[in-house]
């Protein structure tokens, strides 16, 4: 992965500027970025949402999103000017010399045709190859992306593999001309850790090999380091530095680079339960079962929450966890076992729960975005619980709601009749917050709060929640896949894998070994700072023997 | 493929059940019609003696229930009665009138269903251009003009103006088939016009819907030109909407036809059922209902099928 030699250019980028169409007018959006890529070189471009990074990554394709525009600047790509080459010209390039790896290989992938028959239109509509030379070439590339059954598996639909597997497949198509660049758009973004390893070794291999130049988008640094031979940050359209991958993670030289790199900094004191004999968990989930129709989903689930604890949930998606939370807030009602709250057993379905047991546990969603109605004012979402849990109308319910807005930090006055859409993602989530505490609960789930933020956002919440738990004695459950987020705000661990709970205590000796094998594989598939480390971990683990693979391997 | 099957099965079941529902309503609502049927019948020769006789002839004497239940146990057999006004067989009345009016929606349908589909494509593909525009126009103004006027325009221009064309959709025997079509030309060309506009903006509408898909976007990214993203990526996707939209205007084009049929004086079933309605030829006017809402039943359900056939999550479990 050494840079190669400086006259051996593939991408110049200059000055380039990108508009953007809202609100009837073009807004500059990237403000003059540069960029220079030799041939097999990896470039990382890290930077949060709205950073540019996607934009900048299309523009090097030569290809504007609908709404957008290359507004100025120039883009060389093997001595061809794109700015100023016609349409059907840059169409030429696109598949054959540059192609792209999505975000969402599920989504990117159309459901209506087999796997291999999107994998060869490329290289049969340029006249590379004949049709069955493509599909050889195909399971070929399956093969060394290291995909179960390669000579069969090209021949399923999209939604008969799974994601990871899924992103392989997109690589592999991406490599079906032998491009001299592509462009990776946050390909393992959607993935579990474990998942993610497999995929970051998969593409890392064959870029290697076919000493294939890569602009590597992403907000990971971790991911980032592992990949790319230079990292460029990126800062509302702005480059904010850009140096070679050990430079920029050793001495990073501008603020906002250090702040990166400084997130996930914010941790609290561990809480212990309480000692006293007797005390009663707010909540109590004793041996439940559940299933979706026939499918049985959860199996002998049991854990405890304390007042004023943190017990975070961890485990890869399709792990029961937030079937559990649909569980205890009776929305699922579970076929086995029972759910205790202070001690009382509460009735399976929230349809029987007295409105009192339904506003002691509260939720707060993933995606801001959708759990929120875009048509209803702020005063109204966060009015409606309290007005429907504590009986407030008029003026004390106006007060109760500049409470609420005072209590997740945003000023009343400036927030009260807002609509949900001229919010950013992190005062979305604020807003979902005040919702949940509006009820005044004892008990909130967070599912996932902080995975949709970026990490000085998502910081900030962790930061709200944790004073609101201080302030409120609430008892948090905390579902996450990242463990980065339970390090700082959990506890007390349940990992759960498959419906079932693997091993669950409090965090300082979850941390620490020795570990049940599962809480091990995924805790050692959290990317490190290290750029070795996956490296590394591949030599410990054997190439076989990552994310899926070792998942079968530890099922026996 | 077997679990297919077993829906169309459980579909066709369903289907049997409202027709069942149908054929209740269907009855009834003819039975509570003012005015006796014998005394309709009979019109102003009617005594007290024939008007007797004929209830007893008809079993109006019997209780509804007992009628209905006779009705149905005919219907099932195709046995819908006998005509109060010629005295036939309603089954036999109605089955040369009912494949004139399967020939005519054929016809309509094979001209309007892959025009408005290869319309649909290409207008979605040049969106918002002079093209999409005028297409749009042009068809909504044929959707919104009621099929009469529409008919007597055609009759007007190309009949009576020009005579390419004969005005009157009558039809004999001996006619050979492309003399058929010549001659039935008209009020078939009336039908394509009114239902185009429909699945040629349903499929544009679907086609578009899917076009921010991010598949689309990568079928864009990999050089795929323009219509083929259209063809090949969007369109398989959107099959279900413009099935279920095919669906229902086939049934249109056979049920709702009345009015062409009268302008253009085709010997068809929704003639026959006007002149029913007008003679209170109540068995008539009950076999007709029943087909009528038959053809709908299977038609949705066989876009249902359909639509379950195009995608291949349902084709292809996992």
């Amino acid at each position: 992965m050494a840079i190669k030699k400086k006259d051996d250019v593939l991408l110049k980028i200059k000055d380039l500027r990108i508009e953007g169409y809202s609100d009837e007018k073009w807004i500059e959006i990237v403000h003059g970025v540069d960029l220079t890529l030799h041939r097999g070189e990896v470039l990382g471009l890290i930077g949060e949402s709205g950073a540019g990074k996607s934009t900048i990554g299309l523009a090097a394709m030569g290809f504007a999103r609908d709404g957008c525009r290359i507004s100025g600047g120039s883009i060389e790509f093997d001595g061809m000017e794109l700015t100023t080459t016609p349409e059907s010209a840059l169409r030429a390039l696109r598949g054959s010399r540059i192609a792209y790896v999505a975000q969402s290989a599920a989504a990117s992938f159309n459901p209506a045709h087999k796997i291999i028959d999107q994998h060869t239109e490329a290289p049969v509509h340029y006249r590379i190859q004949k049709r069955v030379e493509a599909q050889e070439d195909a399971m070929q590339l399956y093969e060394r992306l290291r995909l179960p059954n390669p000579e069969e598996i090209g021949f399923r639909y999209p939604h008969q593999v799974s994601g990871g597997q899924l992103q392989r497949a997109m690589t592999a198509m991406a490599m079906a001309c032998r491009p001299d660049l592509i462009i990776f758009d946050e390909p393992t973004t959607a993935l579990d850790v474990t998942t993610q390893i497999e995929v970051l070794a998969a593409i890392r291999d064959i870029v290697d090999q076919f000493n294939t130049a890569a602009i590597y988008i992403t907000h990971d640094l971790a991911v980032v380091a592992q990949m790319a031979d230079t990292i460029k940050v990126l800062l509302k359209g702005n480059e904010v530095e850009e140096a070679p991958t050990e430079k920029m993670l050793n001495s990073p030289k501008e603020d906002y680079t250090k702040s990166l790199w400084a997130v996930r900094s914010f941790t609290r004191k561990q809480k212990n339960r309480p000692k006293t004999k007797g005390a009663v968990p707010v909540v109590s989930v004793q041996d439940i079962d559940a299933a979706y129709g026939d499918v049985k989903v959860l199996k002998d689930v049991s854990f405890d929450i304390y007042a004023g604890m943190t017990v975070a949930v961890v485990g890869e998606s399709g792990s029961g966890k937030s079937t559990t939370a649909r569980c205890i807030t009776g929305l699922l009602p579970p076929t086995k076992g029972k759910i205790l709250f202070n001690g009382e057993e509460l009735p399976a379905s929230y349809r029987d729960r007295t409105k009192d047991q339904l506003r002691q546990a509260q939720m707060i969603y993933q995606m801001a975005d959708t759990a929120l109605n875009p048509k209803v004012k702020i005063s109204e979402i966060i009015g409606r619980p309290a007005q429907f849990y504590s009986g407030l109308s008029g003026g004390e319910l106006k007060s109760r709601v500049d409470e609420l807005l005072d209590l997740i930090e945003l000023e009343p006055s400036k927030y009260y009749n807002r609509y949900p859409p001229e919010l950013s993602g992190g005062q979305k989530q604020r807003i979902g917050i005040a919702r949940a505490l509006a009820a005044e609960p004892t008990f909130i789930i967070c599912d996932e709060v902080t995975s949709a933020l970026d990490q000085l956002v998502a910081e900030g919440i962790l930061k709200l929640l944790d004073r609101l738990q201080r302030e409120l004695n609430l008892s948090y459950m905390f579902i996450t896949h990242d463990l980065a987020t339970v390090r700082s705000i959990a506890d007390e661990v349940v990992v759960m894998r498959q419906g079932e709970v693997v091993e669950q205590g409090p965090k300082d000796k979850m941390f620490k070994p020795p570990h049940h094998p599962y809480t091990d594989l995924l805790l050692s598939s959290v990317p490190e700072m290290d750029p070795n480390w996956l490296t590394t971990l591949l030599e410990e683990r054997g190439v076989d023997n990552v994310g899926e693979a070792s998942d079968a391997s530890n099922k026996g | 493929m077997g679990d297919i099957l077993s829906l169309v099965a459980k579909r066709l079941g369903y289907g049997v059940i409202t027709l069942l529902v149908i054929s209740i309503l269907i009855f009834f609502a003819v039975e509570l019609l003012p005015g006796d049927i014998a005394e309709a019948v009979l019109g102003q020769s009617a005594t007290p003696e024939t008007l007797a006789a004929m209830r007893e002839q008809l079993g109006l004497n019997q209780p509804a229930v007992v009628r209905y239940l006779q009705w149905l146990a005919g219907a099932v057999q195709f046995d819908f009665g006998v005509s109060l006004i010629t005295g036939d067989p309603v089954s036999s009345a109605i089955s040369q009138r009912f494949a004139n009016t399967l020939f005519l929606a054929a016809y309509a349908a094979v001209i309007a269903v892959p025009i408005s589909i290869v319309l649909g494509v290409i207008v979605a593909l040049l969106r918002n251009t002079i093209f999409d525009r005028v297409a749009n126009v042009l068809t909504l103004t044929s959707i919104s003009s009621p099929e009469f006027f529409l008919g007597y325009i055609l009759i007007l221009y190309l009949a009576v103006k020009t005579s390419m064309f004969p005005a009157i959709a009558s039809l004999r025997g001996d006619m050979d088939f492309i003399d058929l079509l010549y001659r039935t030309f008209l009020p078939a060309l009336t039908l394509v016009l009114v239902v185009t506009a429909h699945m040629m903006r349903m499929t544009r509408a679907a086609i578009i819907n899917l076009l921010a898909s991010p598949y689309i976007e990568m079928a864009r990214l990999k050089g795929t030109p323009p219509w083929k993203v259209i063809v090949r990526h969007a369109l398989p996707n959107a099959w279900a909407p413009i099935i279920n939209v095919v669906a229902l205007n086939l049934a249109y084009l056979i049920t709702g036809v009345v009015l062409v049929e009268v302008v253009f004086v085709y010997p068809g079933i929704g003639q026959l059922l006007v002149d029913a309605v007008s003679k209170r030829d109540f068995p008539v006017v009950q076999a007709c209902c029943l087909i009528f809402a038959a053809t709908f039943i299977l038609l949705n359900l066989a876009a249902d099928v359909g639509a379950i056939l195009t995608n291949p999550r349902l084709r292809h479990p996992k």
